[in-house]
């Protein structure tokens, strides 16, 4: 076997280039993985923006006693301040989701663009942008994360800025490693040769090439987002305003949830979190399967060259 | 082998470098702080010349780049100033703390490397089977959980019926009744074991999933039909083979993994209560207490970096190709 064997795009297919909607229905029907992600996360968004329409009891309303147990009126139970905690949950979808895409977008927008400028330009600018991301992959992100909140002070705005900040670098290296390859493309030293600026050719032919990769990373990113703004809403580092998963567990903590017993105020915003990051894990690691070509031939690699089914299938003794 | 010499010169260099960046990141994120280190003390009665009297104290009235010469001094000599809440210097305070963490984490990666390695090897050896599966799904599931949730579930439901404690670091009474040194030490071993098993289960996700994927890189090498032809054993063929050579990308990830769970550690300890570095920031932050923060926050980075240099080491010990 040889690559020759590897299935190859045929040549009409790829100038047929299917509309959005399609690309994305097949590609959910290829990776069923995707597919129960991309539900979750549908109905996590849905819940997102229509929930306040639909949560049973207000966000700040005492609906009964505190740490009040799971009922047919409260299916979730009541908190420590007795405000029902499925509309809690509901309420809280937005702010957490609100961050997540937030701040995987700051990284995206930060990471991207330096990404691209250095692995466009090369040389020493490459250089020197590459050694300060090495710099800031290694200082720890929580503890970094936590000095700059105690120092800016706690909302929504810093918490999105600082998630951004911390996860630009890996965003940074893996869109400035894909941009080396497509600056090497023909099409780009054509448009170069016939005098096209940088600009115009970063926008026209880099940009389009990559950005199915930026994409995959950012929905990745999104998980990440999620997972830190719980764990600086459970430092107390949160925006105090508002009320999110990660804010959720906190208080239900603080308040001592636990000797109460009260699992019902902890277990809902935690199993929340896990769904949103495994919906979110599910949806970009398929696409970045589908889109990162380097894996793509290490997968090939494997599936056609490396892997041999074993003769016999007897567990370790 | 000279090759080989520059490339661990090459990767000092770059430890050495990071660590001047995340000291003098240090001074300008402290630095852009709200007030200065005088309206930050809580000290009642003071006066405004006392105060000033202060700012000439602490070097507040030099320049910028004064201060931050300074301040290179102090820190190369292991001065982090005092704490702001006892008063104490900071390495002082900072050092039983560590001394509380280290054996946590140590015993938290144990456990993750055993579960780590055990379930991939499973998964790997038997593809596609329920238990590769199994593995698979829970290694995404423990993967997505929030550690510090994980760590309140723990407590919820297994500190119960194992009659674990799930604060502080020791029972206080057995200090005094002198119930001797094992009995002590089983002691400090339960209030280890549920956050040392939380740091387990978080990292377990992430272990399982790589020994798996390279695992099963390694088992379709071409030695393993070798191995396999000569006639050895399937546990010969695993653990002299196959887990032998898919040992790079694990030990690399543990030593990273290492470094960042001392960061982890904040959200676990401060739900164990468990007085480690980690809970020492978490109570930092709630007294704005500045110089420990720094102070930690300059350590956890030093140990991070530390652990990177290490695992280039390793690396290069395991594979010396990487110096090509």
């Amino acid at each position: 076997m040889s690559f020759i064997d590897a299935p190859m795009t045929p040549l009409d297919e790829v100038r047929k280039s299917p509309s959005r909607l399609r690309s994305l229905l097949s590609f959910l029907r290829k990776h069923p993985q995707a597919a129960i992600g991309f539900v979750i996360l549908m109905l996590f968004v849905f819940i997102a923006i229509f929930g306040p329409y639909f949560a049973p009891y207000g966000e700040r309303e005492q609906v009964g006693p505190i740490f009040g147990t799971p009922s047919s009126a409260h299916p979730l139970g009541l908190d420590d301040g007795g405000i029902d905690v499925l509309s809690l949950l509901i309420y809280g979808a937005r702010v957490t989701l609100i961050v997540g895409f937030a701040g995987a977008v700051v990284a995206m927008l930060v990471g991207g663009s330096i990404g691209i400028i250095s692995g466009y330009f090369g040389g020493k600018i490459d250089n020197a942008m590459m050694r300060t991301t090495d710099y800031f992959l290694v200082l720890p992100d929580l503890v970094l994360m936590i000095v700059v909140a105690s120092i800016w002070g706690r909302s929504l705005r810093n918490i999105i800025i600082i998630i951004g900040l911390i996860y630009w670098t890996f965003m940074a290296r893996l869109i400035r490693a894909q941009v080396k390859v497509v600056r090497e493309r023909a099409y780009v030293k054509r448009a170069q040769a016939l005098g096209a600026t940088h600009t115009r050719i970063i926008f026209r032919h880099v940009i389009p090439q990559i950005a199915p990769l930026l994409l995959a990373q950012t929905v990745l990113m999104v998980a990440l987002a999620i997972f830190l703004e719980t764990a600086i809403s459970f430092l107390g580092l949160g925006d105090p305003s508002v009320a999110s998963w990660g804010k959720m567990i906190e208080t239900a903590f603080s308040r001592s949830a636990i000797s109460y017993g009260a699992w019902w105020a902890i277990a809902p915003p935690g199993i929340a979190v896990a769904l949103v990051i495994m919906a979110f894990n599910m949806v970009g690691t398929a696409a970045e399967d589908s889109l990162n070509p380097r894996l793509r031939v290490s997968h090939l690699a494997r599936r056609h060259f490396r892997l041999r089914p074993l003769p016999d299938k007897e567990p370790p003794k | 082998m000279r090759a080989g010499w520059s490339y661990v010169g090459r990767r000092a260099v770059f430890a050495l470098i990071t660590v001047l960046i995340a000291i003098s990141l240090n001074f300008v994120l402290f630095r852009l702080a709200p007030g200065d280190r005088t309206s930050a003390l809580r000290c009642q009665g003071c006066t405004q010349e006392f105060k000033q009297q202060l700012r000439i104290d602490f070097g507040l009235d030099k320049s910028v780049p004064e201060q931050y010469v300074i301040y290179l001094n102090q820190t190369l000599r292991g001065d982090f100033g005092r704490s702001f809440v006892t008063e104490q210097p900071v390495i002082s305070e900072l050092w039983q703390p560590i001394k509380n963490t280290l054996p946590m984490i140590l015993l938290g990666t144990i456990i993750s490397i055993m579960l780590g390695v055990t379930t991939g090897v499973i998964a790997a050896w038997r593809r596609n089977t329920l238990a590769d599966k199994a593995t698979v799904w829970g290694g995404i599931l423990f993967y997505s959980l929030p550690t510090q949730w994980l760590a309140l579930m723990l407590i919820l439901y297994l500190a119960g019926p194992l009659n674990l404690p799930t604060s502080d670091i020791a029972d206080p009474y057995l200090a005094y009744s002198n119930a001797g040194a094992w009995a002590e030490f089983v002691d400090r071993l339960k209030h280890m074991i549920l956050p040392a098993a939380t740091i387990g289960l978080v990292l377990f996700g992430e272990y399982t999933l790589i020994v798996r994927s390279s695992m099963l890189e390694a088992l379709g090498e071409d030695y393993i039909l070798t191995a396999r032809a000569k006639g050895l054993s399937n546990w010969e063929i695993i653990t002299q083979h196959a887990l032998r050579n898919s040992m790079l990308p694990i030990v690399t990830l543990v030593f990273l993994s290492l470094g960042f769970i001392f960061g982890g550690t904040i959200l676990i300890e401060s739900v164990f209560n468990y007085p480690g570095i980690g809970l020492q920031i978490y109570e930092s932050v709630g007294n704005r207490d500045y110089p420990m923060l720094q102070g930690a926050f300059l350590l956890l980075t030093v140990v991070i970096i530390l652990m990177n240099f290490l695992a280039d080491l390793l690396y290069f010990k395991l594979d010396p190709r990487v110096t090509e």
